[in-house]
């Protein structure tokens, strides 16, 4: 229990040093120590607890913490309210005034009389969560305090770095506590705490900036994903009062246990897994996730690739056990799917390396909300494995490219190529993180592989095309990434020099870390995700055939290894003599230029495909919104028909 | 376990004997229907060991490397399929090859490298879903995504998987880099891409492209075969008799046909893998 206090405490208590801490040299040494000590206290928690599993703890003063919850939660519902109006955007102030006081009203009302023994839990998956934000998520911190020198060196105004280290602790705090929370009632004011964050980072640029200084769009996207985040929240705090009223308890290990002797939670699971869909920024709601790229760099790693955006797919997969085979399962594995597969395609017309990516994620957090649908413990394994792969992996890519803009000027692809001479160590960095997004033996495509095979033991031809598709669409995407970074250009300087130490560090560390999660994820998979199925509030039963044979994880595993030797070893070296490319013979000699039909030097430029004609974005979102609203309003209107129809359930 | 070291070893030694007499078949059978003579039978073989003899020049100092690794998880690809592996496992392990290759292209940065890359690129994403289907059709029919059990099975699968057995001949002619799909590179001297894909390899370097295309089509043919396997002699015969004659079949068409634009590569190729693929699997399921 203490070092839970600790995980929610500390972090919190960093953020409002930080928040008065103006000089840089004091911000660096207090950002590294305590990022530091919360990724050692995360471990240390981890190593305790991991044993036992599952523990419950009765925190003391529940009443009072509550109480403080919802004032705090009003405090914020009038922020939304006054910015909203200062700003002339009027949905998100709306949506705030019907969910707050319903709310209240819950609470001081009906919630009252509803017992809450346990207000926190871990299990295992909670435990992996924890890992990811206390390792992944403090790595980030620490890339920040090099990132945010160059980014304000870049920007007019205000320094406004204290508010932006502020809102990664708190941000770090209120992830802490939302894995660790059985009361629903927490884990919703956790969950709005880390909607407004990103609220607050996406407007990093616009929200509190002077007329002539405001970047426009900044703000505009981050009300954007405001709204569609406070619809989500209105979605959970429906979940809460039905689950309240009809059931007599707000806690999730209860709603689980009420699911597996048959009562009819799914329909509260429907709601709650509505929220986790807006979280994850899944169709019809992926534009927020869009639009948030223009938040800085760390941001994008950390909120909206590694770690906020998996509170969603988290939740789906908690909830996982009482989805199986239902209403609420099936709108969950169509939406995911229909994502999974829209977002691939929609990635491949993309040159902006900060898009390609946030289409990655979202594709991918498609497939793990899939999975979360299908509910069986094959399927919940599988999309554990993605989830801590991809939080890994696509950080590093988030990473790699923000430093990548600061050196050479811009997130495009296009103006990638040559980068091996350029930023070398980068570029390597950059290549293994693609690899470990799409290639075989590395952590996504092992996990998507499980998928796979859950997918068609679920006896779904739809969702067997859709993977088979999608994965033919994303590895189309990121070949042509890795291509243009593999390409050797005749001379470039190396600009690699200026980047910041604690930049490399993180890139370093992050990229040993994805070759590592391939190597022991068996391991993982063992002592972690296993024996979380077996759970009493998951599935209660062992998992009596995992999708990959373990002989299969091992041959994997031996392949990461040959690789990483065969790359140590042999990469580079050549005897031969190295002879200019062929250009039909009018290569003037220096692989750059070429002799014209005027007998004039022309520069050769090499551009990628984007088939706009048959991915373009506009196209591939338009038939994703519209296909998975049809989903989510069909589903949810049958439900919600059938318990009019019924009065009550 | 034997039975695996002994396949393993053969598929090492056999298949590039069996994949460079194939290659020369084909080049005296596409003459003879060009109505030339052709050259002798073993004349992929001489091509080869000619290439190991040439000057040692490269364009740069990773691309043999990449090359190299593409060699090297070819037959990586086809020891696992004889060693009766998981043809999901054989499949992905084939798109790491496939990647060393683009990869070696791109990074010589020359014009028609590059483009003949996109075009591989291209032809990856249209046969992908199809192989995948495949491999999904045999673990529906059989339970498992092993080889080995594959081959036990009492009945040939191609009954029940009439429709991917189609519409994986169909990508074979992608896969065989034969006309109207030869997009990226090909034998042939009448293209408009110089070497495609292959340009900037030469020496010992375009000799291992060489052979390693050889050992993929051994293990390609070795998957038709699959189709028709029922545990019995029976089968075996059916099917060595089959896989010559889709390998027949991709000369034919290879030579029927002028290379088409990428467009029709991609529209046929997703197209017969959403129709024959994905109706076979509705099919399968409806079966139960």
């Amino acid at each position: 229990m203490s070092t839970i206090l600790f995980l929610i405490g500390f972090p919190l208590l960093v953020a409002i040093v930080l928040l008065v801490l103006k000089e840089d040299r004091a911000r660096d040494v207090v950002v590294k120590a305590s990022a530091a000590v919360i990724a050692a206290a995360a471990i240390y928690f981890v190593a305790r607890n991991v044993g036992s599993g599952e523990e419950f703890y009765v925190v003391p003063h529940a009443e009072t913490i509550g109480t403080v919850m919802m004032a705090i939660e009003v405090c914020l519902a009038l922020v939304i309210i006054v910015l909203g109006i200062q700003k002339k955007r009027y949905l998100a102030p709306v949506l705030s005034i019907i969910q707050t006081p319903l709310m209240i009203w819950f609470e001081l009302k009906e919630g009252h009389h509803i017992d809450v023994e346990y207000a926190m839990y871990i299990d295992r998956l909670g435990m992996i969560m924890v890992l990811i934000v206390g390792i992944v998520g403090s790595l980030i911190a620490v890339f920040a305090t090099g990132y945010m020198k160059d980014f304000q060196a870049h920007q007019k105004g205000k320094d406004r770095r204290p508010w932006f280290f502020f809102l990664i602790f708190l941000f770090l705090a209120a992830m802490f506590g939302l894995v660790m929370s059985n009361n629903l009632i927490w884990m919703y004011f956790f969950w709005e705490i880390t909607s407004l964050v990103s609220f607050f980072m996406i407007g990093y640029n616009g929200l509190f900036h002077k007329e002539e200084e405001e970047d426009k769009i900044a703000t505009r996207n981050a009300f954007r994903a405001l709204v569609m985040n406070l619809g989500g929240g209105l979605g959970f705090a429906i979940g809460i009062v039905l689950l309240g009223m009809n059931f007599e308890t707000l806690e999730l290990s209860n709603m689980i246990l009420l699911g597996q002797m048959g009562q009819p939670v799914f329909i509260v699971a429907m709601f709650l897994a509505f929220a986790g869909i807006t979280k994850s920024a899944q169709m019809p709601f992926n534009s927020w996730l869009l639009g948030a790229m223009v938040a800085p760099t760390p941001v994008s790693a950390l909120l909206h690739s590694s770690t906020m955006v998996k509170a969603g797919v988290f939740l789906i997969l908690k909830l996982a056990p009482v989805l199986s085979g239902n209403l609420a399962g099936t709108m969950v594995y169509l939406v995911g799917g229909i994502t999974f597969l829209m977002a691939s395609f929609a990635a491949i017309s993309q040159s902006n390396a900060k898009r390609v990516l946030a289409y990655s994620t979202v594709a991918n957090l498609g497939l793990i909300v899939t999975c979360g649908g299908i509910g069986t413990p094959a399927a919940v394994w599988a999309g554990t494995l993605l989830l801590i792969f991809h939080a890994i992996t696509k950080s590093l890519l988030f990473l790699c490219v923000g430093t990548a803009e600061h050196h050479i000027g811009s997130r495009d692809i296009e103006d990638m190529d040559g980068l091996f001479d350029r930023m070398p160590k980068l570029a390597a960095c950059m290549l293994i993180g693609i690899a470990g997004m799409f290639l075989a033996p590395f952590g996504m495509l092992i996990s998507k592989w499980a998928t796979m095979v859950t997918f068609v033991d679920a006896g779904n031809p739809l969702l067997i095309l859709i993977i088979c598709f999608g994965s033919a669409a994303t590895a189309f995407y990121w070949s042509k990434w890795m291509g243009k970074l593999a390409a050797i250009v005749a001379n470039r300087d190396n600009v690699e020099t200026t980047v910041h130490g604690s930049e490399s560090f993180v890139h370093v560390t992050l990229t040993c870390l994805v070759v590592l999660v391939c190597i022991c994820f068996p391991f993982v998979s063992k002592t972690m995700i296993v024996p979380y199925l077996a759970g009493k509030t998951v599935f209660g039963q062992t998992i009596d055939k995992l999708p990959l044979e373990n002989s299969n994880m091992m041959v994997m595993v031996i392949m990461v290894a040959v690789l990483v030797l065969l790359f140590a070893f042999f990469f580079g070296r050549t005897k031969k003599r190295i002879v200019p490319i062929y250009m039909a013979g009018v290569n003037q000699g220096d692989n750059l230029t070429f002799e014209d039909s005027m007998f004039q030097p022309k520069p050769v430029s090499l551009r990628n495909w984007y088939m706009e004609s048959y991915f373009g974005e506009f196209k591939m979102n338009v038939i994703g919104v519209v296909t998975t609203s049809v989903v989510i309003l069909g589903f949810i209107g049958m439900v919600v028909g059938a318990l009019i129809g019924y009065g009550g359930m | 376990m034997v039975k695996m070291i002994i396949c393993v070893v053969a598929y090492l030694i056999l298949a590039p004997l069996i994949g460079g007499l194939l290659a020369g078949i084909d080049r005296k059978i596409s003459a003879r229907m060009q109505g030339r003579v052709g050259p002798s039978i073993l004349q992929p073989f001489y091509d080869v060991l000619k290439l190991l003899e040439k000057e040692k020049i490269t364009v740069n100092r990773v691309q043999d490397f990449y090359i190299a690794c593409f060699f090297l998880f070819v037959i990586v690809t086809g020891c696992m399929f004889f060693a009766g592996q998981s043809l999901l496992m054989v499949m992905f392990t084939l798109t790491l090859a496939s990647v060393f290759l683009i990869v070696a292209a791109f990074s010589s940065n020359s014009p028609y490298a590059q483009v003949g890359a996109e075009r591989e690129m291209l032809q990856m994403m249209a046969y992908e879903p199809m192989v995948l289907i495949a491999c999904v059709g045999f673990y529906m029919y059989t339970g498992s995504f092993d080889v080995y059990d594959i081959m036990e099975t009492p009945h040939m699968p191609v009954v029940y998987l009439c429709g991917i057995f189609v519409g994986f001949v169909f990508i074979l002619t992608i896969k065989f880099r034969k006309a109207p799909f030869d997009l990226s590179m090909s034998h042939h001297a009448h293209q408009e891409l110089v070497g495609g894909l292959k340009t900037e390899f030469s020496g010992s370097t375009l000799a291992m492209v060489e052979a390693a295309h050889w050992y993929e089509n051994v293990f390609l043919l070795g998957m038709v075969f699959l189709f028709f396997s029922n545990g019995e002699i029976s089968g075996i015969i059916v099917g060595l008799v089959v896989c010559l004659a889709a390998y027949f079949l991709e000369i034919l068409i290879g030579n029927s046909f002028a290379r088409m634009k990428w467009q029709v590569a991609l529209n046929s190729s997703w197209l017969v893998a959403l129709i024959l693929g994905g109706c076979n699997l509705f099919a399968l399921i409806f079966i139960g």
